[in-house]
């Protein structure tokens, strides 16, 4: 079922946006647009369906408009054209004070820059939606604590925003949005301003909430490995229109154009990379004699279902899934040689073309493993390390 | 090129004010004068040692304990120039004019941040306002107002109000977008932003404001005394009208140690956090 539906959105910015889009159905360029009228053409004719409990990525690089695309859905910017329909209704129509009706209980804002209020407690800061619906004081601090809980945040609830680290502030602006228990969480860029290893920390915290609320995710980012990483299906703009919608398979094997295929082409021209040039370090191994319970703890640690078992040597026994090591707890078993699985995990060559990788990489949930001769791990390939590869293969424009 | 009738065009304005808005002008009059009385009522209440450690107390409060031994010190000595009736008539004359000047360009600084069509109209006022020689407006001010404490005051807000409006209005625009954003995309209705996001957020400018328009009614005190304003001004204005350098000294001192003290005490609020 589709939450939320956008037909024919237009964005014009300038004095008389009307004509600009007139123009645009005249079947006129943006750069001509602007330059005959001083019109900036934002968004052009955009369609999308998001359903119900699905995250959904809208990626593109900077200047595509797909930040001007999230700000019409709240219409923080009032959209030229078009219809968003939420729930049958169509948010373009709505007065100011249905509109406001909406934003309060239907969809929040994660932003960039956070946008905490600095003279707010982290916990007044989380409040912050509760409390302009004048929800009493005691049900919305337990709201807010309850949201600042489910963040990793209990005990901060007194902190001010200047002393708390990048990746905590935007726990805080998550736990605000949250605190509205809304059934649209709209995520700006939301993980762009946090150094990588933090980013990457808080796709995966994100990823694991989202299991649990099930909420319809919208999520802003030109971060090519996050939409990979977080989205269900990715929709990538260019120039204010939407060049491709899919999952991240279809992207990758059917682009649909030269511009998506960008990101693809790399694979044609990269016959020197190889599995030893892309490969990363095994950061989620266990010994194949530890127990359990420690088995348990690392994929919490790492918040991971799968777990690579290695045996002296580092040699590559297989893998163990979570289920597995809680069984094996509750059997008493004391090692983890009865549940490790060995054919679960594809194994390829140091020397193996990214060619014949990526299959791979797309086929399995779980990394590749990279191994010697003898059977040695010596790394693993993840979705996102092709990508990267692929990536820096056009060039780095990934501003 | 003919001359210009400026002046005299200037001059039919004021006659023609002064006569047909009598009524008005003796309203504001009447209403001025209660203030001033108030605020000299109530500044005059305690004895000077009362208020002075009063003013420390706040003062250690709101900055620093040397400020607070300052403003104790600083009073002590006004008193012993004999100059404390004095200046309980310039602080009441100046904290009736901040007022008044705050409560207008406050709320005017809030809606010009609102409204760009508003801010330039307003512009060129404030600069003609701060920049227009005090002496120009002095004179209708008593034409409008008789002389004494009340076109004091006038010409006092007419020069103090703009860094009010300026600044309250430089402060809610430099209000980071992203927060609006945040204020608006969370539904806040425009009084919810106005309070809750945009003036903390522009509380310590807008201190600065209301710090500025104290300072600038205080360098008022001597011209304003020209008009009957009385207090410290008048006896500056007295020393060096008839070369008496010691007592226009002593004055002088005095409104420089009343002006560190008010500086002091509403800057300590904008700087802390």
């Amino acid at each position: 079922m589709s939450k939320l539906i956008v037909n024919s959105l237009y964005k014009v910015f300038g004095s008389n946006p009307k004509q600009g889009i007139k123009l645009i159905k005249e079947g006129k360029e943006k750069d001509e647009i602007l330059r005959e009228t001083g019109l900036t053409v934002g968004v052009n004719n955009v369609s999308f369906e998001v359903k119900a409990g699905e995250t959904f990525v809208i990626m593109g690089l900077s200047g595509s408009g797909k930040s001007t695309v999230i700000r019409c859905l709240n219409r923080l910017i009032e959209p030229t054209a078009g219809e968003i329909i939420l729930d049958g209704k169509d948010l373009t129509k709505m007065d100011k004070k249905q509109l406001i009706e909406v934003r309060r209980t239907a969809m929040s804002m994660v932003f960039q820059n956070f946008a905490l209020l600095p003279n707010r407690t982290v916990l007044a800061n989380t409040e912050y939606g509760l409390e302009v619906q004048g929800v009493d004081a005691i049900k919305r601090k337990e709201k807010a604590l309850e949201s600042l809980i489910l963040v990793g945040l209990e005990g901060y609830e007194d902190s001010y925003p200047d002393q708390l680290s990048g990746g905590m502030k935007q726990r805080v602006g998550l736990a605000r949005a949250l605190a509205n228990d809304p059934e649209i969480l709209l995520m700006d860029e939301a993980f762009s301003a946090l150094d990588p290893l933090i980013r990457s920390d808080m796709q995966d915290e994100l990823v694991d909430l989202q299991q649990k609320m099930k909420k319809t995710i919208i999520f802003i980012t030109h971060d090519l490995d996050e939409a990979l990483k977080i989205g269900d299906r990715i929709m990538l703009m260019r120039d204010g229109k939407v060049i491709q919608i899919g999952k991240a398979e279809d992207i990758l094997s059917n682009p649909a154009d030269e511009y998506v295929e960008r990101f693809v082409q790399g694979v044609n021209r990269s016959d020197l990379l190889t599995a030893a040039d892309i490969m990363v370090k095994p950061w989620t191994t266990v010994g194949i004699n530890h127990g359990p319970r420690f088995a348990l703890a690392e994929c919490k640690k790492h918040g991971l279902e799968t777990l690579l078992v290695t045996k002296e040597g580092r040699i590559l026994s297989g893998t163990v899934t979570i289920n597995e090591i809680k069984k094996a707890i509750s059997e008493g078993k004391t090692t983890l040689h009865d549940i490790t699985k060995e054919d679960e995990v594809s194994r390829i060559s140091p020397d193996t073309n990214i060619k014949d990788i990526i299959e791979l990489t797309l086929q399995s949930s779980i990394p590749v493993a990279v191994v010697d001769d003898d059977g040695k791990l010596l790394g693993v390939i993840i979705k996102s390390s092709v990508l990267r590869a692929l990536m820096s293969e056009r060039g780095g424009d990934n501003a | 090129m003919p001359r210009l009738p400026i002046g005299a065009g200037f001059e039919g304005l004021v006659d023609y004010l002064r006569v047909s808005w009598r009524g008005l002008f003796s309203a504001i009059r009447a209403f001025i004068e209660v203030l001033i009385d108030a605020a000299e009522t109530v500044i005059s209440f305690p004895p000077f040692w009362v208020f002075a450690i009063i003013i420390a107390a706040i003062a250690y409060k709101r900055s620093s304990k040397g400020i607070a031994i300052f403003s104790l010190l600083g009073i002590f000595f006004v008193e012993g120039l004999n100059l404390w009736p004095a200046t309980v008539s310039t602080l009441s004359l100046i904290f009736t004019a901040t007022a008044i000047a705050l409560i207008i360009g406050i709320p005017l600084g809030i809606l010009s941040a609102k409204s760009d069509p508003l801010n330039a109209v307003l512009r060129p006022i404030l600069d003609l306002m701060q920049t227009m020689p005090a002496f120009v407006y002095l004179i209708p001010a008593v034409l409008f107002f008789r002389i004494g404490q009340v076109p004091a005051v006038i010409s006092t807000i007419i020069f103090a109000m703009p860094p009010a409006v300026r600044l309250t209005n430089l402060g809610i625009r430099q209000v980071p977008k992203e927060l609006i954003e945040a204020g608006e995309s969370f539904g806040s209705l425009w009084h919810q932003m106005l309070f809750k996001i945009q003036l903390p957020l522009a509380m310590p400018t807008i201190m600065a404001g209301v710090n500025q328009c104290i300072m600038l009614s205080l360098s008022m005190v001597v011209i304003a005394s020209m008009i009957g304003a009385g207090g410290l001004g008048s006896v500056v204005l007295t020393g060096v009208s008839t070369l008496k350098v010691g007592m226009a000294f002593e004055g002088g001192l005095a409104v420089v140690v009343i002006a560190i003290i008010l500086d002091r005490l509403t800057q300590g609020k904008s700087l802390k956090k």
